[in-house]
This record gives structure tokens, sequence and C-alpha cells, in this order.
């Protein structure tokens, strides 16, 4: 590996393309060109240099910013083909996902299923193209960046002229008072707030050089969001769960390993009043009632200190809040979501033992649906044993009569009714519209009386260790790109020799402003205006098709 | 108050208009007023920019009086979100106007602006009251902030596009020229779909159907345009309505695949018309009013747009919107459709710029690449919105 010396007598390292001392072009390809390659200031960059070892080739292969546009291709085509047909979170979680695609879709949602589409965004190629965007993302940074750095870090004043010729704009004037006009050209300048540097007649004006670390800003932030959302997968990161709590009732919350309860002291759903002067139009549109609040008064306690897990654990109050849709309750690194409810679910039942004969009725029971008691004693040689219990009643295959969950949303019993006439006990079959004799004529029977509901509600739990990661790595990112796109770092050399003046220029983007300054410097100093060579090529090249 | 608001909106659409004219004077002007120099035309550009503030003012107006009205900001549904959109794209111009001063770009952007405040008014207008998952101050942050960053990307686009009709050779039927004529087609499909709307608005027409809808169950639907496409198993209840020719499945809305058709059928005898008109491609000729434009200026002004614009909707788009999601919906990303265009459209910009920072896609490839952008910017607004159910299906 040679390090190349140039005519100035500077030494640079292997790979370099612009001299860093005068910025004469090293190799022939820009000795011949009409304009210099200006990004990264020519300076040696790894990737471009070394290509012999397998770190070499997989540093240069993630270093490609062809690489990189493919992977934000590819990256980009996948999102939006798992966009097609619903994925699995979304179709309901009652159905088999293979026949459901191939019902809803036919033929193409087969497919679909098929090759893994319907859980796309979790699929293991989809991580791997995300991952590789990392790795390209912290590699091509590098890359660039740290010779970037070095170059603009140390670049002298005073350049080759051979570097100066081969801006995109450049321009020569005859002066008759060089000093006059190179004072003149600072003023201007500075009152453009550009630093301005002098060394031997020669002049570097210079600003916005912090946009060009825009970039790496922006990607060094993308990766620290990147890693943010890959350490969701870590146990311990990430509570996804949900509990159901009752009016009146208090849960444990998941995920706290027992240290937080939630009461639910009231849940109410809000409807827009269809007689409002403002929505009204809207209202009758809609054609039904549109829903303004779903609302959970609930309070979060703490166990106690002393009490022992396993206990009936005593509780502390630590707050008190209303949960809404867009106001989760928060606390501790966890937060509580409104996400779903069920209106006027059963909670008492309460029936009456009555005489049939008399239509006497002797006393009356309240049953707690979801804790009933064995026996009810009603005194002077009555008593009702509740001999099964269905809370979600229906016959089963074979007939008899089962329950379908715990979930108490028709309910149905079997009553044994003792009397000082039946010590042996009456039986009875209880439902929803439905009242049976299980043996014989009954004297006895149980009335239905009344009914109490409740309404539930069903809150999320979720814990989200990798917020701060998320939040820092997307902030980076946000500045990183204000940084690059809202600033353009700008460059005016001016060279001196006798009566000749040189003045070049670069931008890194945004080149209009860069030639207003231009333009400025010239009504100012007499200065000729430079001339772009890239409008000067293009409208050749224009002419010659014309 | 609410009328105010409509009225306001009416006066911004005609400014616009009015605008545009003045726009498309400055710049077709030059040739007849050339004995007085270059500078003479340019009194039309200022005219059309003094019209194009005193809209956006009108506009301001309608957008202050119908908070004022509804209570919320009116970004909530598909009328006023596309509105505001609209709005947007005028304030976009206003400030590249303010660094550029292209005339030509004025001419090119209004009607654009006009185009879609008109697609806007097909939809219902009144003021809905917000559902609960809307109800919250990032409503108004996340959809104004992302409105305003498309509004800008969408001047690339009509930069771009004055780049491609300044510079593409007409002369040669190739595949460049189909594209830029099949761009012209699809404007000219929207300026038919909204004449379409009115015409049959106008008289009144209706056409309901009995159907079953995509889960099997009996419902309603009725057609504010012939039906060409019908819906699933749909029966006919309006006398003396047509029969539709073709029925959907359950799963498309029929009713919109069928004023698709339409728009498409019409945009197809609109430009057939243009076309004799001319006789020539609507590219060609419009090319020769741009003589005077500078190609690298053009292609300068739609890079910045989109530099200007990138980062705005990334914020609005992206960043307000996972804030809002871990609000509202617990999670900050859940892979909802209009989630994940709005993830596409970021990686097309994102494409963009590297390949014209690293691989030196300037002119003509970068025009094309600001086309395509806008082009997934309107899919994410129409198609995701009305076609892809999610949980962005508001309206």
């Amino acid at each position: 590996m040679n390090e190349i010396k140039c005519d100035c007598g500077h030494v640079n390292p292997y790979g370099t393309q612009l001299c860093q001392n005068c910025g004469k072009p090293l190799e022939e390809k820009g000795k011949n060109a009409s304009m210099v390659d200006m990004r990264y200031e020519g300076a040696a960059r790894r990737s471009q240099t070394y290509n012999k070892s397998m770190v070499d080739k997989i540093w240069n292969f993630f270093s490609s910013v062809k690489v990189g546009i493919w992977i934000i291709v590819l990256t980009l085509v996948a999102s939006s083909i798992g966009t097609i047909f619903p994925q699995e979170m979304y179709i309901p979680n009652t159905v088999d996902p293979a026949e459901h695609y191939k019902d809803e879709y036919g033929i193409a949602g087969q497919i679909y299923y098929t090759l893994g589409f319907h859980n796309l965004y979790g699929s293991w190629w989809y991580m791997a193209l995300i991952a590789s965007l990392g790795i390209s993302l912290i590699i091509a940074s590098i890359d660039r960046v740290v010779p970037l750095y070095k170059a603009l870090k140390n670049q002298r004043v005073p350049r080759n002229e051979a570097f100066l010729k081969r801006q995109r704009l450049f321009g020569h004037t005859t002066v008759r008072d060089a000093d006059n006009t190179l004072d003149k050209a600072k003023a201007v300048l500075k009152g453009k707030r550009y630093n301005i540097r002098e060394e031997n007649g020669s002049l570097l004006a210079e600003k916005g050089r912090f946009s060009r670390w825009g970039p790496y800003v922006n990607h060094l932030g993308l990766v620290i969001f990147l890693t943010g959302a890959m350490l969701r997968f870590f146990p311990g990161m990430y509570v996804d769960d949900i509990v159901w709590v009752r009016e009146g009732e208090t849960e444990v919350i998941p995920g706290t390993d027992g240290q937080y309860f939630i009461e639910n002291e009231r849940f109410i759903v809000e409807l827009y009043d269809e007689n409002d002067e403002t929505f009204q139009e809207a209202l009758e549109r809609a054609g039904g009632p549109t829903v303004k609040n779903f609302q959970t008064d609930a309070v979060l306690y703490k166990r106690a200190d002393t009490s022992v897990v396993g206990t009936t654990p005593e509780l502390e109050e630590v707050k008190e809040e209303d949960i809404r849709v867009n106001h989760p309750l928060r606390f501790d690194n966890f937060a509580l979501y409104q996400l779903d409810y069920k209106l006027n679910e059963l909670n008492t039942m309460t029936f009456s033992l009555d005489n049939r004969e008399t239509g006497e009725s002797i006393d009356t029971i309240e049953i707690d649906l979801f804790d009933p008691k064995d026996e009810y004693d009603l005194g002077d040689g009555y008593k009702v044993v509740i001999d099964s219990y269905f809370p979600n009643f229906e016959f089963n295959d074979d007939g008899e009569p089962s329950t379908t969950s715990s979930i108490p949303d028709n309910p149905a019993f079997i009553f044994q009714m003792f009397s000082p006439e039946h010590p042996d006990g009456e039986y009875s079959f209880v439902g929803i519209q439905r009242n049976e004799d299980v043996f014989k004529e009954n004297d006895y029977q149980m009335s239905f009386r009344d009914v109490n509901t409740k309404n539930v509600t069903a809150l999320t739990v979720r814990k989200d260790l990798t917020l701060p990661f998320i939040i820092v790595g997307a902030s980076i990112f946000m500045i990183g790109l204000i940084q690059g796109s809202y600033w353009s770092h700008r460059r005016i050399w001016i060279k001196q020799k006798d009566k000749d003046v040189w003045i070049a220029g670069h931008a890194n983007k945004h080149w209009e402003s860069l030639r207003k300054d231009f333009q400025s410097l010239s009504d100012e100093t007499g200065l000729v205006m430079p001339e772009d060579k890239l409008k000067q090529k293009n409208d050749k090249e224009s002419e010659g098709k014309g | 108050m609410e009328t105010l608001s409509g009225n306001l909106l009416l006066i911004t659409f005609f400014m616009y208009l009015l605008a545009t004219i003045f726009f498309t004077v400055s710049v077709t002007g030059k040739k007849w007023r050339n004995k007085q120099g270059d500078m003479s035309g340019n009194r039309w550009g200022t005219f059309g920019f003094i019209t194009t503030i005193i809209g956006f003012v009108s506009a301001v107006g309608y957008f202050v009086t119908r908070w004022m009205a509804a209570g919320h900001a009116p970004v909530s549904n598909m009328f006023e979100y596309t509105t505001f959109l609209g709005i947007a794209l005028s304030f976009a111009f206003i400030i590249l106007y303010g660094i550029y001063k292209t005339n030509v770009l004025g001419m090119f952007t209004m009607p654009i602006v006009m185009l879609i405040i008109a697609y806007a008014s097909v939809f219902p207008s009144e003021v809905e009251p917000l559902i609960p998952a809307l109800q919250s101050n990032w409503l108004k942050i996340h959809v104004t902030t992302t409105a305003i960053g498309q509004g800008i990307l969408s001047i690339g686009f009509a930069a771009g596009l004055i780049y491609l009709v300044r510079t593409l050779d007409f002369t040669a039927r190739g595949k460049k020229v189909f594209w830029l004529e099949f761009i012209m087609y699809s404007l000219v499909s929207v300026v038919s779909f909204v004449l379409i709307r009115y015409i049959f608005a106008i008289a009144n027409y209706e056409a309901s159907f009995q159907y079953v809808d995509e889960n099997g169950n009996d419902a309603e639907m009725t057609y504010n345009l012939p039906p060409i496409l019908g819906p699933n198993e749909g029966e006919l209840l309006t006398d003396g309505a047509m029969q539709p020719l073709l029925s959907m499945p359950a799963w498309l809305r029929s009713d919109d695949a069928n004023t698709v058709l339409w728009s498409l059928l019409a945009g197809i005898v609109l430009y057939a018309l243009l076309r004799l008109i001319l006789r020539k491609p609507i590219g060609g000729a419009i090319q020769p009013l741009l003589k005077g434009i500078h190609p690298e200026t053009v292609d300068e002004v739609s890079y910045r747009a989109i530099a200007i614009g990138f980062p705005v909707f990334t914020l609005g788009g992206l960043i307000f919107a996972m804030i809002w999601a871990q609000i509202a919906w617990t999670r900050f990303w859940g892979w909802d459709p209009k989630e994940v265009w709005a993830l596409v459209t970021f990686l097309f910009y994102a494409a963009y710029l590297h390949l014209r920072l690293s691989k030196g896609w300037h002119g003509e490839r970068s025009a094309w690449l600001c086309v395509i952008g806008f082009a997934i910017i309107m899919f994410n607004l129409i198609f995701v919105n009305l076609v892809i159910a999610g949980l962005h299906s508001y309206a």
C-alpha cells in the first residue's frame, strides 16, 4: 500500500483522490475531468481502498449506498405487500386463519396465507431485512463520517488552481487593486455570516459545515431506534395483557407480580345527543347512536408492604382516576388503557320460594352468579340447595345440561327445595325462560323475581421498557434530519496572485443559494460572476439534441 | 358559522382559479410582451401570487370558523382532511415561491390544489362529532403536520412534472411520453370524477340496492351514479334505475368501485376530446409554453421541496403518529395499513434522497421519482382510507 505524494509535497494515505493539503486531483481520472468529485472531499475511504479479506468484503457490501438503497426498496415493497389483505392480528381471533383467508379472499388469500404473508412483519426474512438495514446504517456511516470529518477539520486555505478550476462554480477576474478587492469580499462574506480564514493571499469562506453531520446523526438515531425495537423480544421488557374488571370489584393487575390492583368503581358509555344542533345532520346520516365516551372510574391500589403474597392482600390506595380512550392510567412504567367493555352482565339473581297451591311466598334468596352458596336456609324447615349451577347453559352433545363457560350469560340452576312437607326435597330446573319440575308435580316452585346487572370493563395492561430507546432514537433521528435538510454546507475559495483573482464555490446542496451569495459578492466587488459548469454542460447537451 | 366557513372555502377556490389564470398568463405572456424585456411578464406572476395569498387567507378563515363551529380542529374526516391537504399544498407553494419566485410553479400547483379541494367536496361535509379515539390534542398536531409535510412533498411532484413536460421529446412516441400522458390522463380523470358527481347530484340520481355484505348479512346501499358494477347478490330497489352489468364480491365496496370505473371511463372520453382538439399529446401541447424555463432551476425547486417536506412529513406522519398511537392504541406501532403506507412513503423518499445524493439521480430520473412519490401519497389518502379497511378508516 503506497502512500501518494502530491506535487505540493504533502504525503496522502493510499486511496486519496484529492490531496488533503492543496486539493489537487491525484488520480488520472480526476486530472482529466472538468469537475472534481467533491464527495467526502476526495478522502480515502476504507470501502474504496481495501477488498482482500472477508471482513473487507462484508464491510464493502454494507457500506455501499447502492446496497443500502436496495435494502430500503425491498423493505418498502415487502411492507406494502403486507397491506394487501389484513394481517393475522387484525382478523377475528375466533376463526382459523387458514380457512379465513381462503373463504374471504379466495385463491389469492390462500396463496397469501401459504406464503406466510398473513404474518409478514413478524417473519424471519422481514426481521432479517430490518437487521441488514441497521447494519448498513452503521457501516455506511462509519465508512464515510471518519474520513469526511478528518478532511474537513484539516482542510487548508490555499488550494491548488487545478482544484479551483474543477469546481462547479468557478470564475477568473483580472483586477486592478487586488488587496482592496479581497478586503471587500471579506466584508461581504462576513455580512453573510461566513466563517473566514485567510492565508497567503488565499481566502476560504465557509458556513453550515455542521449540516454535513446531519445524515450521520440521523443514522445514529435510527440505529438506536432499531435497537430499542429489538429489545422488545427480551423477557421483562414488554408486557401486553388484558384485565377484565366488574363494577365494584378489584382485580390484580397481571404482570405486576401481584403488587398492583385495579378497582372498577363504575363503567359508562356516553352517546352524543341526537338533538345536538351542531352535529344533528351528521348524526342523522350515521343512522345510529354515536359514542362520545368510554370511561372506567378506576382506583389503583398497591399491596401494603406488610402483607404476604398469597394471603388476602392489604391494599393501599395509590390514586383514583378516570380511564378513557386517549387517557390511560399510568403508574410505575405501566399504563392501563380502555380497551373493551360489556354492558349489563348478569350479576345476581333473586328468586322466591313459593307454595304453588296457596301462592304464598315463603322467602326470597339472592344468588351471586359468580359465587353461589351451596344452600340457603330460610328457617322453619324451609331450605333451598343449589344442586347444579350452569353459568352459560346449553345441552351438550349427549343431551345433558352443561355449561360452555363460567361467565353467567345464560345461567340455569337445578334447585333442591326443602319444606316441612317435603323433608327430602323437590327438584326443579330453572333457567332463563324455563322452569321445569324434574321428577314429578312439585308443591313448591322457585319464581324469578329480580336480576342485578353490572358493567364490565376491559383494560389493556402495558409495560414497555423499550420506550426510552425509541424516544431517544427518534429524537436524535429528527435532529439529524433537520440538521442535514434545512442547512447546507457552502464554501467559497478566493485565491489571488498579483492581479489575478480566482473564485470557486462548492455547496453540498441548494446551489441556488450559493449562487445568490456569489451574485452579491460580484455586485459588491466587481469580481466576475462564476459560471455554472453543470448548467453549461446541460445546455450544450440539450442544444445538441435540438 | 358553518355557512360562513363554506363561503370562505368557495372564495378560496375561486381565488386559486384566478391565480392559476394569472400564473398561466405570466408564463405564456412573455412571448407577446417580449419587446419590453424579460421582466414584463412577471407582473402577472405578482398578481397571481397576491391572489394566492388572498385565497390562502380566506382558507385560513374557513379553517378557523369551522373549528369554532365544530369545537374541534376540522381535520377529522375525508372532507376535512382532503381540503386541508389542498390548503397545505397552497401554503407550501407560497413558501417555495418565496424562495424561487417561479411563476410556472404556480401555473402547475394551483390547478392541483383546486383539484384536491374539488375532490374533497364530494365527501359529506357536515360537521361530525369526534369518536372517543379521535378526542385528543394529537389529532390536530399529528394530522396538520402530516398534511403540511405531504403538501410540501407534492410541490416536488409539481416541479417534477414541469421538468418532464419541459424536457421530454414529444415527437418520439416512447415509454416516457406514454407515462407522462398517463399522468395527464389521471389528472383529467379526477376532473371528470368531480364533474360527474356534480352532474348526477344536480339530477338527484339515486339507485338503492338490497345486498349481502361481507359478514353475510342483508344490507342496503345507495348509489349516486348509475350502477355499472352492482353489489354482491344485489337486488335493485329503485324503479327505473339501470340494472348493473357486473356484480362485485362482498369484500369490495361496490359503490366506490363503480365510482372509480365511471371516473376512468369519463376520463378517457375527456382525454380523447382534448387530444382531438390539441392534435398532439397534452404534454407536447404545453411544452412550447415552457420554453423560457430553466430545467436546472425546476429540478432544484423539486429537490428543495422534498428536502423541506421530508422532515416535516416524518415528524407528523411517523413521530407524532407514534406518540399518539402509544396514547390511544396502547402501542406506538401496530402495522395498521395506514401506518405501513406512511412508512412506505418515508422509505420511498429516503430512497429518493440517497439516489439523488449518492448516485447522482438528478433531472429527469429525479422528476419521475417525484411523480411516483406523489402517487404513493394519493394512494395512501384515497385507496388506503376507502378500500383497505383499518383503524384509520374513520371516514
